[in-house]
């Protein structure tokens, strides 16, 4: 299959989602400038970290009005994955993708750190090879991590069990010390810590590979392939 | 400014304005009788002033930097460009090189550090490689009272804004605190940039009619002057130089990043030479770059982006706007840069030509404001071979050794780990991103950083170390111990040391105690090179670091790299297992004196 990596004018992690699905993941993968208008030839959309548009104004505000940013929508409509880590769930919540928003960290700091973290739910497309419940290792970097969504919206995403990944030690202030929440359907998923970091033993965690292949498995196995 | 845009050549003389801005009264007829033979114009006392500086012209400090050893087979490039180059085999280069940005950041701290981190990025990209790695050697006091907190708060940062949001990795550094630093924090910036050695690039301007391009963000009235700035000495009754510290902005400078390199690795055949523009911003970059090629030059002042309005020709030339590059493309080609540019999102414009002979001439407003010869400007500063004297209090010296009276040693050691110099320092490095390129294999707080080249089985071993407390003792020694002290942390990660940067931070130069530690803190570097093979390739010289007169300890800051060949060998700081076996390489004398236990 054939990944997207969008990147944005101050995109900092693009090159490291390519590297780690071209070296580790062994799948196809291209960059796709927010330029671009159109997504059909991919079979997943990977909005990475960094600092679009500099973060001024609110984290992901602009990027969110990005030409690309339709396109990740009718994708994201057609129930086909799309996944954004740090800056990029700051995008998805920023484009109504994703229910609430992510505020500055508690303490106000960035924080640079590896993370354990919950699998809460382990029958997403991103998570099939996980197993529920499981401790995983991942790097976080973020300054603006804090997710924030009101109690409606939070008993909504654990009915629907949408919480997908949390903190086992909150770092950053996150209600219900959530990592990573999806969409109701399951095919839109953002988080805060990076699996893109974790995909190489030499790096100090391999925690991230389970993501990427959980994700690739259930491409292929709805025929949403594109090769 | 705008009312001193008016002063008349005869007006600059007469009140001895030129003083205020830095010159000297011999400087001065140096330049009216000698160079110009004539009196010079405001924007050119200016362009002087900026150029003339310590920071540009390095005219204290050159007798004593070439006393450094720069020269071994694995120097590309030694100092001179904007960093050094060292071969690392199979077509790669590292270049690596640290700046100071101490004085901005004892008045404006958080944009201190910043600018300070995009002023050595700069340095770096224009070589034409990738960086790849920031390291931070910080000098603070201990935080005592409310104004030592505020700077290691913002100093911090303002690193952590910078470097994180542009995407390269903060990996390492070192932090000291003592309060020879209360009012005048040391902020040491490295990076290390990874290149392909066919990608070399020139801060040069060569070629007659071939344009000159500006890129990046707008000139505005921030940092006029910066240079004579830093080089300037602080006391409490100037307190408010506020307008002096520039304002960095890292999106920008992502951006001027990434098209740059675009400009490097795909548009090798337009271009020409490129410079960052830094200290003395447009004249330093632009003269540097004509006087190197042997060339002249023509600027048209009213073509360079602005950020403000009715900017005098002096502001335009001495600002330090941040985030700003200058590029020599062959004449005929500047619309395919200038295209390249604005598909990212950036200012960039065509402001003046490469011309026959050897002046610098600005135009602004259709009239003449410079004419000079431009090898006065980069050049042509006096050379100062200052006078040395050793030090009072290192003739007072005890000749003993201090003796540290222990009664409970477990209580000792317990308190010795919580001195803040030898605590663990993740409190700052915890806000840095260190991962950011998925290439750091070792993170702070070992010995040494590591970061792996992608694709190959090398990595590259990254620190920084001084100890100020052993230079005010004996500064020969104490610049032998920093270089050693670094070579033992490359070695101990299972790398071969290649070379050093530094940065010399040290008082004022025109007192004889205080040059003698400069000049004996070189010699000392230089020893010590020599032995562990490791030439330098770059460096930065801040000066006059003294509040009310009384200078800081000397700190010449030494930032190492070394390779390590073969992944495997990579090795970390902490015991690994029950019943491994603890050695002590090396004798262990009575060597107290400067010691964290003395100061405890």
């Amino acid at each position: 299959m054939k990944f997207a990596v969008v990147a944005f004018p101050g995109s900092n992690c693009e090159m490291d989602l390519v590297y780690a699905i071209e070296d580790v993941v062994k799948e196809q993968v291209e960059l796709v400038p927010s330029t671009a208008t159109d997504l059909s030839d991919y079979g997943a959309v990977l909005l990475p970290g960094g600092f679009s548009y500099g973060d001024y104004l609110r984290s992901g505000a602009i990027a969110q009005l990005a030409p690309i940013m339709p396109a990740v929508k009718r994708f994201a409509a057609a129930g086909k994955p799309v996944l954004g880590i740090c800056n990029g769930f700051q995008i998805l919540t920023e484009a109504r993708l994703l229910p609430g928003s992510l505020q500055r960290n508690q303490e106000s700091k960035f924080v640079c750190k590896v993370a354990d973290l919950v699998v809460t739910n382990d029958q997403t497309r991103f998570t099939t090879d996980y197993q529920a419940q499981q401790t995983i290792q991942l790097p976080i970097a973020h300054g603006d991590g804090n997710y924030y969504c009101d109690p409606i919206t939070l008993a909504e995403l654990r009915k629907n069990n949408q919480i997908i990944f949390t903190y086992q030690n909150n770092p950053n202030g996150s209600v219900a010390a959530i990592a990573g929440i999806s969409n109701r359907q399951g095919n839109v998923l953002g988080m805060m810590p990076h699996p893109e970091r974790a995909v190489e033993a030499i790096l100090g965690s391999t925690s991230g590979r389970e993501l990427f292949s959980s994700l690739v498995n259930s491409v292929r196995k709805r025929g949403l392939i594109h090769e | 400014m705008s009312e001193t845009a008016a002063l008349t050549p005869e007006t600059i003389q007469t009140t001895k304005y030129y003083q205020g801005l830095g010159l000297t009264d011999a400087e001065y007829q140096l330049i009216t009788t000698k160079i110009l033979q004539r009196l010079p114009t405001y924007t050119e006392i200016g362009l002087y002033s900026g150029m003339w500086s310590e920071h540009c012209s390095y005219k204290n400090s050159k007798p004593v930097l070439k006393k450094f050893w720069t020269k071994a087979k694995q120097v590309v490039e030694g100092p001179g460009e904007g960093a050094g180059i060292i071969d690392i085999g199979d077509n790669q280069g590292i270049v690596f090189k640290a700046e100071s940005h101490n004085h901005p950041s004892a008045v404006e701290p958080f944009q201190g550090a910043t600018t300070g981190v995009g002023g050595i990025l700069r340095d770096i990209f224009s070589m034409g490689a990738r960086p790849i790695a920031l390291l931070d050697s910080l000098r603070f006091s201990e935080p005592k009272t409310a104004h030592d907190k505020y700077l290691i708060n913002q100093i911090v940062a303002g690193i952590a804004a910078y470097g994180n949001c542009i995407g390269v990795p903060t990996v390492g550094g070192d932090t000291a605190f003592d309060a020879t630093y209360a009012t005048n924090p040391l902020v040491n910036v490295m990076c290390v940039g990874l290149m392909d050695l066919t990608n070399r690039e020139k801060g040069q301007a060569t070629g007659v009619g071939n344009s000159i391009i500006y890129v990046g963000a707008k000139t505005g009235r921030d940092g006029i002057n910066g240079a004579s700035f830093a080089s300037a000495q602080f006391d409490s009754k100037h307190k408010s130089q506020r307008s002096a510290v520039q304002v960095g902005d890292p999106f920008t400078e992502k951006l001027v990043m990434e098209a740059c390199l675009d400009v490097i690795h795909k548009h090798q055949d337009t271009l020409v030479g490129i410079q960052d523009m830094g200290a003395a911003g447009l004249v330093s970059s632009s003269a540097e770059m004509a006087s190197k090629a042997g060339s002249g030059m023509t600027l048209n002042l009213d073509l360079v982006p602005q950020r403000e309005a009715n900017m005098t020709a002096f502001e335009l030339m001495l600002s330090e706007s941040q985030e700003r590059m200058l590029l020599c493309i062959k004449a005929g080609s500047e619309n395919e840069i200038l295209d390249l540019f604005t598909d990212y999102g950036l200012t960039a414009a065509v402001i003046g030509q490469v011309t026959t002979g050897h002046q610098y001439q600005l135009s602004h407003h259709g009239q003449i404001v410079a004419d000079v010869p431009v090898d006065s400007l980069a050049t042509a500063a006096p050379v100062y071979h200052r006078e040395k004297a050793v030090p009072e209090h290192i003739l007072r010296q005890a000749t003993t050794q201090f003796s540290p009276k222990i009664t409970e040693p477990t209580q000792i050691l317990k308190q010795m780990l919580q001195q803040l110099t030898i605590a663990s320092k993740k409190m700052i490095y915890e806000t840095y991103d260190t991962q950011v390129q998925t290439n750091t294999v070792v993170r702070p707080g070992s010995d040494a950083a590591v970061v792996r080249i992608r694709h190959t089985d090398k990595a590259l071993a990254m620190t920084t170390d001084v100890n100020g407390r052993y230079l005010y003792l004996d500064p020969y020694v104490g610049g032998e111990i920093a270089v050693a002290e670094a070579a033992r942390n490359i070695v101990a990660t299972g790398g071969v040391p290649l070379g050093i940067t530094d940065c010399l931070n040290f008082g004022n130069p025109t007192k004889p105690d205080q040059f003698y530690e400069l000049d004996e803190a070189v010699m000392g570097m230089t020893a010590a090179c020599k032995v562990f093979n490791t030439p330098v390739i770059s460096g930065n010289v801040s000066l006059n670091n003294e509040f009310n007169d009384v200078a800081i300890y000397p700190t010449p800051m030494v930032g190492m790299v070394g390779l390590i060949k073969g992944l495997n060998r990579i090795t970390t700081q902490n015991f690994k297992q029950v019943n491994d076996k603890v050695y002590v390489v090396g004798q262990t004398g009575n060597d107290f004196n400067g010691t964290e236990i003395q100061n405890y």
